[in-house]
C-alpha cells in the first residue's frame, strides 16, 4: 500500500462472494477517524467568477439561517426529509464512505444528522425541547459539515433502502449551498466551475489545444482504420452537438475516438463546441445557480452552432445534470427529440436497428465487467442501454454481484466533486466496495461510461491491487467495429 | 358535594380540556404540516430508480411503502420484520379503538375483534426488540436520541395500560363508550373512575400532542416524499421548476 496516507482499518476487512451476492462487511464505528480528512478551501480568485464571496461573509451564522429557511420553502424534498427520519438506521451500513472508513458521520443519517440538528434548534424547537439533538449553527458545525458534506459523493445509494426514499444527496446539496453562500467552498469545484466559465470546460483546455488534439486524433484514426475519420470542431450546420467530458479529449482518447467511428459509419454530422466542451457540470455540486449557468451554456451553444439534436457523452455528473436541462434552460423544443439523448441511449439504439457491422471476436481478450455510475444509473435511469452495448460487442460479459449494481451500485469514491488528491484516503477506502466486487468477477477490463469513474477507478484498482483495466463503454464497441 | 367530589370534577374536567387541546393539536399540526409539504415546491424531478412509468405505478408505488415496507425489506431482513409487525399491530389495534368512537359499531371492526386483541398481546414485542436494538447495534445508538426511546416507551405504554384495562383491571365498558362518544359529540360526559384507563387516555392525549413535532410524522409525510410520488418521465414532457425564472444567470 502507498506510503503517502494512512488507511483506515475498516479497510482491512475481507469481502467475500456469497450465493450470487457479495458479503459486505461492515465495520465498526471509529469516532472522528476521518475527521482530518478536509478538501483544500477554495481561492478568491475562483469564487469571484462564480458568484459566491470571497471571504466568510459578516454575520455568517444568521446568513446560513436565513439561507436554510429559503431552501426549506423551495424544496419540498429538504422539508420532508428533515422531517420525517424515522432514524432507523437501514441506511448505516450501505454508504461507501462508512464501509470505507468506519466514520460515523459518514452513516447517511448521522450525516443527514448534522443538517438536521441546526434545522431543529431554528425551526423545531418542540422536538429540541424533548431532547432531540440540536446545535446552533457556530464554527464546530461549520467544520463539520464542511469536512462531512464533502465525504458524501451525492451517489444516493442509501436512499435506495429507505423505506420513505429519503435522498440524502438532496441534504448534501442544500447543506453545500448553504456553505456556498457564506463563501465556504473547496478548491477543486469551485476552479473547476470557474475554468467553465473562462475556457469551457472542466480542465481548462484553450480552443486552439482542443482543436490541435482532435486534429491529433484523426491522424490517430487514419493510422489505425486507414479512414478519414474526422473529429469536427465548431462546425454550424452539424447534425448532432456532442457534449463530452473535455477529458474525452485529453486522457480517455479511445472514447473520443470511438465516437468518431461512431458517427463515421452512421454517416451522420457531428461537431464539438469550443463554447460548451463539457458535459460535466461542477455547479450540481455547489448550488442551484452555477448548475443551471454552467447547463445554459451547451443550449446556447446548441443555437449558435444550428444543431438538430444534442447528444450527452459518456460522463455521469453530466447526465445527472443534463436531465434536467429541460427544466433549467428549456424549453427544448428547437431540437430533435425536445430532450437530452444519452451517447448510451443514441449507440444501443443504433445497434438495435442493425446499423453497424460488429465483430465481437475482436474483444475476445477482454473479460468484461460494467460499473454502474452511480448517476448515470441510479439518478439517470440508464440500466440497460449500456448492458445492450456491452452484450452486442463482446462474447465475454460477467456483471458484478447484485447487491453491487444497477440502482444499488457502489459509488467509484469521488463523484460529487470528490476527485481531488488531498483526500486520498477517503476515495480509496470509498472505492473499495467496487474494486471488492470488480475482484469477485476476475474480469480484466471494467467497462464505465463515466469520466469522473474513469479517472478515479484506476487508481481504485491500483490501490486495491485488482487486475483490471478501466475503459469506456464505446471503446468495445470502437474494437469491434467493421468499417 | 364533599372535597373527593369536587377534586374528581376538576380531575375530569381538566382530563376532557387536555383531549380537547391534544386533539386540537393534532389534527391542526397534522394539516399545516401537510399544507407546508404541499405548499412547497418540488424544483427538479429526482425519482428513484427504476421509478413508475405512469400514475397508477405510482399509486402502486406509494401503497407498497405504506403496507410492506419494499426497501427496508432490502436493507434489512429483521429490522424489516419488527418494523411490519410493529405496524401491522398498530394498524389492527386502531382499527379496533374505532368502536369506542363509532355507533353502531362497524361489521368489520367486530369481526376483526379477536384478532386485534391478539395484536394488542403481540405489540411490546416488536417494541421491545426495536428499543433493543437501538441500544444492542452501535451503529444504532450512535444515531438514536432521547425522542427515539421517549416515542417508544410511550407507545408500549400505552399498549400495556390497554392490555391491563381490557383484560387485567376490567373497566367497565359501557362508561367507556360513554364518554368517548361523548367526546366526539361534543357533548362530553365524565370518565370513568379507573386510573389505569385515565392513565391510558392520558398517554394517548400526550402522543397526540407530540405527533406533528416528531418523527412520527413519518406516517403522514411518507406521502410526499419527491423521490417515491413521482413519475419516472424526466427527460420529457418538460418538468417546470417554478422558481427557476428568478435564478438570473446572466
Amino acid at each position: 500500500m502507498p506510503e503517502k496516507f494512512a488507511d483506515f482499518p475498516a479497510t482491512t476487512l475481507t469481502w467475500r462472494k456469497t450465493n450470487g451476492g457479495l458479503a459486505i462487511p461492515v465495520p465498526e464505528m471509529d469516532e472522528g477517524i476521518a475527521a482530518a480528512m478536509v478538501c483544500h478551501p477554495s481561492k478568491a480568485k475562483d469564487m469571484k467568477p462564480i458568484a459566491l464571496p470571497t471571504e466568510r461573509v459578516p454575520h455568517w451564522q444568521a446568513r446560513a439561517v436565513e439561507k436554510l429557511r429559503e431552501l426549506l420553502e423551495k424544496y419540498r424534498g429538504l422539508s420532508v426529509y428533515l422531517d420525517i427520519c424515522a432514524q432507523c438506521g437501514a441506511c448505516a451500513d450501505k454508504c461507501q464512505f462508512y464501509l470505507g472508513t468506519g466514520d460515523p458521520n459518514n452513516m447517511p443519517v448521522a450525516r443527514a444528522n448534522l443538517l438536521r440538528k441546526v434545522y431543529r434548534y431554528y425551526f423545531k424547537r418542540a422536538e429540541k425541547f424533548l431532547g432531540g439533538d440540536a446545535e446552533p449553527f457556530n464554527e464546530r458545525v461549520l467544520k463539520e459539515w464542511y469536512t462531512y458534506f464533502y465525504q458524501c459523493s451525492e451517489c444516493r445509494r442509501c436512499s435506495v433502502f429507505c423505506p420513505y426514499g429519503i435522498d440524502t444527496a438532496e441534504i448534501t446539496m442544500a447543506a453545500r449551498e448553504i456553505m456556498a453562500c457564506i463563501g465556504v467552498a473547496t478548491k477543486y469545484v469551485t476552479e473547476v466551475v470557474a475554468k467553465v466559465y473562462e475556457r469551457g470546460n472542466n480542465l481548462g483546455i484553450p480552443a486552439p489545444a482542443w482543436i490541435d488534439n482532435c486534429q491529433f486524433l484523426e491522424e490517430e484514426l487514419k493510422t489505425e482504420t486507414g479512414k478519414d475519420i474526422r473529429m469536427p470542431v465548431d462546425e454550424v450546420g452539424a447534425d448532432v452537438l456532442l457534449v463530452m467530458p473535455s477529458a474525452d479529449n485529453f486522457a480517455n482518447t479511445d472514447t473520443m475516438m470511438a465516437y468518431g467511428k461512431l458517427f463515421y459509419a452512421l454517416g451522420i454530422s457531428w461537431t464539438t463546441s469550443t463554447y460548451a466542451n463539457e458535459g460535466g457540470n461542477f455547479g450540481l455540486f455547489l448550488n442551484y445557480q452555477n448548475m443551471k449557468k454552467v447547463n445554459k451554456r451547451i443550449l446556447d451553444a446548441a443555437r449558435q452552432l444550428k444543431v438538430k439534436r444534442v447528444i450527452w457523452g459518456e460522463c455521469g455528473h453530466a447526465w445527472r445534470a443534463a436531465i434536467y436541462t429541460n427544466t433549467l434552460n428549456g424549453p427544448m423544443d428547437f431540437l430533435d427529440p425536445p430532450h437530452p439523448v444519452h451517447i448510451c441511449q443514441f449507440t444501443a439504439d443504433m445497434i438495435a436497428r442493425g446499423a453497424f457491422k460488429i465483430d465481437k471476436s475482436a474483444n475476445d481478450d477482454l473479460l468484461i465487467t460494467y460499473h454502474d455510475p452511480c448517476n448515470v444509473a441510479r439518478a439517470g435511469s440508464l440500466l440497460e442501454e449500456p448492458r445492450a452495448m456491452i452484450r452486442a460487442t463482446c462474447n465475454k460479459f460477467v456483471e458484478m454481484p447484485r447487491n453491487t449494481i444497477r440502482e444499488k451500485t457502489f459509488c467509484c469514491g469521488a463523484g460529487g466533486g470528490l476527485l481531488t488528491d488531498e483526500i486520498m484516503p477517503i476515495r480509496m477506502a470509498g472505492g473499495k466496495p467496487r474494486a471488492e466486487a470488480c475482484r469477485s468477477t476476475g474480469a480484466n477490463y471494467l467497462a464505465v461510461p463515466c469520466a469522473i469513474c474513469k479517472a478515479q477507478l484506476p487508481e481504485v484498482m491500483k490501490h486495491w491491487k485488482v487486475d483490471a483495466r478501466v475503459g469506456g463503454v464505446h471503446d468495445l464497441l470502437s474494437r469491434a467495429m467493421v468499417l | 358535594m364533599n372535597d373527593a367530589a369536587m377534586i374528581w370534577n376538576l380531575l375530569a374536567a381538566l382530563l376532557i380540556g387536555f383531549a380537547y387541546l391534544s386533539a386540537f393539536v393534532f389534527i391542526g399540526g397534522l394539516l399545516l404540516r401537510i399544507a407546508l409539504y404541499l405548499k412547497t415546491p418540488v424544483p427538479l424531478k429526482i425519482v428513484q430508480t427504476p421509478g413508475p412509468k405512469s400514475a397508477p405505478g405510482v399509486v402502486a408505488r406509494i401503497a407498497g411503502d405504506v403496507l410492506i415496507f419494499p426497501n427496508l425489506f432490502q436493507a434489512d431482513k429483521l429490522l424489516w420484520l419488527g418494523a411490519w409487525i410493529f405496524h401491522a399491530c398498530l394498524f389492527l389495534i386502531l382499527v379496533r379503538h374505532t368502536r369506542y368512537f363509532l355507533y353502531p359499531v362497524p361489521e368489520l371492526v367486530i369481526d376483526w375483534q379477536n384478532i386485534s386483541v391478539y395484536a394488542g398481546f403481540l405489540f411490546p414485542i416488536p417494541a421491545l426488540y426495536l428499543f433493543w436494538r437501538r441500544l444492542a447495534s452501535s451503529r444504532v445508538l450512535y444515531i438514536s436520541g432521547l425522542p427515539d426511546y421517549i416515542t417508544l416507551i410511550l407507545l408500549t405504554a400505552i399498549a400495556s395500560t390497554g392490555m391491563l384495562v381490557h383484560y387485567f383491571a376490567r373497566v367497565y365498558l359501557v362508561d367507556v363508550k360513554a364518554f368517548t362518544l361523548g367526546l366526539v359529540t361534543f357533548a362530553p360526559v365524565q370518565p370513568p373512575q379507573h386510573p389505569i384507563f385515565i392513565a391510558h387516555f392520558l398517554l394517548v392525549c400526550s402522543l397526540l400532542l407530540w405527533f406533528p413535532f416528531s418523527k412520527l410524522m413519518h406516517a403522514g409525510g411518507v406521502f410526499f416524499s419527491p423521490t417515491r410520488n413521482q413519475i419516472d418521465n424526466v427527460l420529457y414532457p418538460r418538468y417546470v421548476n417554478k422558481w427557476n425564472e428568478e435564478v438570473r444567470v446572466d
